[in-house]
């Protein structure tokens, strides 16, 4: 179940294309190619301040530890702040049996954290990239994503989160680039959610920690240092399974479950973007589903614009990633259809 | 008492040429050095420590590999011999009466309802089963040095485990029989129990998955200060996986109250150990993860019940690992899958079966001390059989559980998409009704 739109990020480039000032024919590629526009805060979340998308992904994992005495925080090189910052501070603040390093071993790690929240501790595992999750595929597949199932009830992983960084970097190449969640998508009793923004990020970060099911929670870690916006720094959640529509009118912000046919009965057209290649990717459920609800209100046939099938390549980036040109492409198809 | 003797033992050697066995010595201890008379060191050699961060050892100056070969293999320990006598009396655990009737009423009583279940898979009533023969004494013997609120991690082949804390005839047929009582609502392979209540976690399939899962659940405990230990069961083939080696390595760094407990029964499925490894087993590779090991004989009850008792107290006073490699022999097919008698002898079974076997030595025991006679095994066996085929013919008949079960419990509440796809499969089966076995099932609502 993927909980979030996949496409939030190609929707904000979208929405971006038509905002002439974003319109640019220069090109820099060595850093991204996106330009992040800042979220606003729901009034209702209370006191905001400036953080990047790691800062609010720590200052989550704080209020989850300071709540829950449960809860612990564990994976490589987490004690002294991670490799991306996500955790500074929070071993000095709540001691070394609480935010710990493990061994190098990813399928130790989510294993380890399959046992924590099936003796009742709440389980923050970090694995380093979402490209060395794999070791970690059997211990998540057969495991943690069936572990309700299997037992009757009797035992769950409810209590699990693991969090990991995704997606282009700019230069990450085959190991540090890539976006995995279509391997998850297809595991029952996994959620998978991925935030586009600090904002979102520490909401739906909360958000897991405290479902009760295994959840994995992809960062773009992109996004990191580059998405800074006004973060609320109290408590919040952002519910699960939940879609989003940012529309050129910048304030309007509606979630609703059944978002996407919506969306696609009023409009006719879709576009469907995302970083992972294309056969089997995420949006080949999409398009498959929008086909087989909104049928008859396709105007035209679905555009998928994804990473190619090959792997990531260093010098290649710029030609792989389904950029904002790729995009306008095929609205433009749409359009003309 | 000292059980768990210092690991110096493990590198007892035989015949060894001198410079090598100072060599290992320095291996072991690693800092106060022992020379031979006739091995001569420069004085410079230890003016020097290593500073690695890596490592806490000594310089040496001459290239000298370290073989395996050289080391003695680590002893098995054993409290009583093959008659059920005990060889050490320091040794005896000195069980009650009926602490040893019961381990020796559920060894037997889960071998009954071994022959019956494996008899009814024969008969194709059941789907699949995996007998326990030979390795009776290792699950009761270990179980019965336990808190009950000691968590459990089992691999398959521990029923007895669930026999020892109270799992009922009725519970473990249940199961087998994917009926409307299992704990597991039917989802799972036979012998794939669980208890909640018995703390008892779901077996799974895949081998040694578990391991790691029981590191964190120990260390879990551990912040809880819970005061109890988690037990881990896996067979030796398990133990190559990689989840065996990231769960000794975790278990041992992040100081997780845990046994880890070893069935080395000799084969894993056709695979004999000379196949499966090269060192010493399993517990020669508990040191190499700084983990407090014993090997024992997995065939004699006590040896197994005191040193299980033992490395639980290790568990729990200082929060540290111990491994314990129980050597024993798979009487038994694999499952009832496999035909054994296609890779090993008839007579190599045999041997054990006959020769050194976990129930007839805990027999001799109790019959040198009064406890057992012919008589009296003539009775238990009608009375056991009698309560094995009892429960055995009150499961089969019991409903298949609701067929609406195949969609809860993949997320604590049923999605709108599984709430969607359960309502297919509803008007789906009424309205082709007749292809589908619904009058096994209890009704759909």
């Amino acid at each position: 179940m993927i909980c979030t739109s996949l496409t939030r990020a190609a929707k904000k480039i979208l929405v971006q294309q038509f905002k002439s000032k974003y319109f640019s024919v220069t090109c820099s590629r060595t850093t991204s190619s996106f330009t992040y526009v800042p979220d606003t805060a729901s009034p209702e979340h209370g006191e905001t301040t400036r953080m990047n998308l790691f800062q609010s992904v720590t200052s989550a994992l704080d209020i989850s530890l300071a709540n829950d005495p449960s809860a612990v925080i564990f994976g490589e090189d987490v004690a002294f702040g991670g490799v991306f910052r996500c955790t500074v501070g929070l071993k000095d603040k709540y001691g070394n049996e609480r935010v710990f390093n493990s061994p190098l071993s990813e399928q130790g790690i989510v294993a380890f954290g399959i046992g924590l929240a099936a003796a009742g501790s709440t389980a923050i595992a970090e694995i380093q990239f979402a490209d060395y999750i794999f070791p970690a595929f059997d211990q998540i597949r057969n495991e943690a994503a069936m572990f309700r199932f299997r037992s009757g009830n009797l035992f769950d992983v409810g209590k699990l989160t693991i969090r990991s960084p995704c997606g282009a970097v700019g230069h990450g190449a085959l190991y540090h680039s890539q976006m995995v969640e279509a391997f998850f998508a297809h595991m029952p009793g996994i959620k998978v959610v991925i935030p586009r923004g600090p904002i979102e990020a520490k909401g739906l970060l909360l958000s897991c920690i405290r479902d009760d099911n295994p959840c994995i929670f992809f960062e773009p870690k992109i996004l990191y240092r580059a998405a800074i916006e006004e973060v609320p720094t109290g408590d919040y959640s952002i519910p699960l399974s939940e879609a989003e529509v940012l529309i050129e009118a910048r304030h309007l912000i509606v979630r609703k479950l059944c978002l996407y046919f919506q969306s696609v009965s009023k409009t006719g057209k879709v576009v469907i973007a995302h970083e992972a290649p294309l056969t089997m990717g995420f949006s080949a459920e999409m398009a498959a589903v929008i086909q087989n609800e909104c049928f008859l209100n396709l105007e035209a046939p679905i555009q998928r614009v994804c990473g190619y099938d090959t792997p990531f390549s260093c010098v290649h980036e710029p030609f792989f990633l389904p950029d904002k040109w790729r995009c306008f492409e095929a609205v433009k198809k749409l359009v003309s259809f | 008492m000292s059980l768990i003797r210092p690991l110096a033992f493990l590198f007892r050697t035989r015949n060894l040429h001198k410079r090598h066995q100072s060599l290992l010595y320095r291996y072991i201890h690693n800092s106060e050095v022992s020379y031979s008379s006739t091995h001569k060191v420069s004085s410079t050699s230890f003016e020097d420590k290593p500073e690695f961060p890596g490592s806490r050892s000594q310089y040496v100056h001459k290239l000298e590999f370290l073989h395996p070969e050289i080391l003695q293999g680590i002893p098995v320990y054993r409290v009583m011999n093959r008659n059920g006598k005990i060889i050490e009396s320091d040794q005896d655990p000195q069980l009650t009466k009926d602490t040893v009737l019961k381990m020796y009423k559920d060894m037997t009583l889960l071998n009954t309802m071994d022959r019956v279940l494996y008899e009814s898979q024969r008969q194709g009533r059941i789907s699949f089963y995996m007998t326990n023969y030979g390795e009776e004494g290792t699950h009761i013997g270990s179980a019965s040095a336990l808190d009950p609120r000691d968590l459990i991690f089992g691999q398959y082949r521990e029923a007895g485990v669930l026999m020892w804390r109270g799992f009922t005839l009725d519970q473990f047929m249940n199961q087998c029989y994917g009926n409307h009582l299992d704990f597991g609502k039917g989802r799972q392979m036979p012998v794939h129990y669980g208890s909640k209540k018995l703390n008892f976690v779901t077996i799974s399939s895949p081998l040694a998955t578990q391991m790691p899962q029981a590191a964190g659940a120990a260390y879990a405990f551990k912040v809880q200060k819970k005061g109890l230990c988690v037990v881990c069961y896996f067979g030796e083939g398990a133990a190559s996986e990689g989840d065996a080696h990231a769960a000794f390595n975790f278990a041992a760094v992040l100081d997780c109250p845990i046994i880890f407990f070893c069935r080395n029964n000799g084969y894993a499925i056709s695979t004999p150990t000379k196949d499966q490894y090269k060192g010493d087993g399993i517990a020669a590779r508990g040191p190499g993860y700084g983990m407090i090991t014993v090997r024992v004989d997995g065939n004699d009850v006590f040896a197994v019940h005191n040193a299980t008792k033992h490395a639980r107290d290790i568990c729990v006073s200082q929060n540290r690992p111990v491994l314990i490699e129980a050597m024993t022999y798979r009487i038994g097919h694999h499952s009832t899958s496999d035909d054994s008698s296609v890779y090993r002898s008839v007579d190599e079974v045999s041997y054990w079966d006959k020769q050194d076997n976990p129930i007839t030595r805990l027999r001799h025991y109790m019959e040198n001390q009064g406890y057992w006679d012919d008589e009296m095994e003539k009775e238990w066996k009608v009375e056991s059989r009698k309560m094995v085929m009892k429960a055995f013919a009150a499961a089969e008949p019991r409903k298949k559980p609701n067929p609406e079960y195949l969609f809860t419990d993949v997320y604590d509440k049923v999605p709108p998409h599984l709430q969607e796809q359960l309502k297919e499969m509803k008007k789906h089966v009424q309205q082709y009704k007749e292809h589908y076995p619904l009058e096994q099932h209890e009704k759909m609502s």
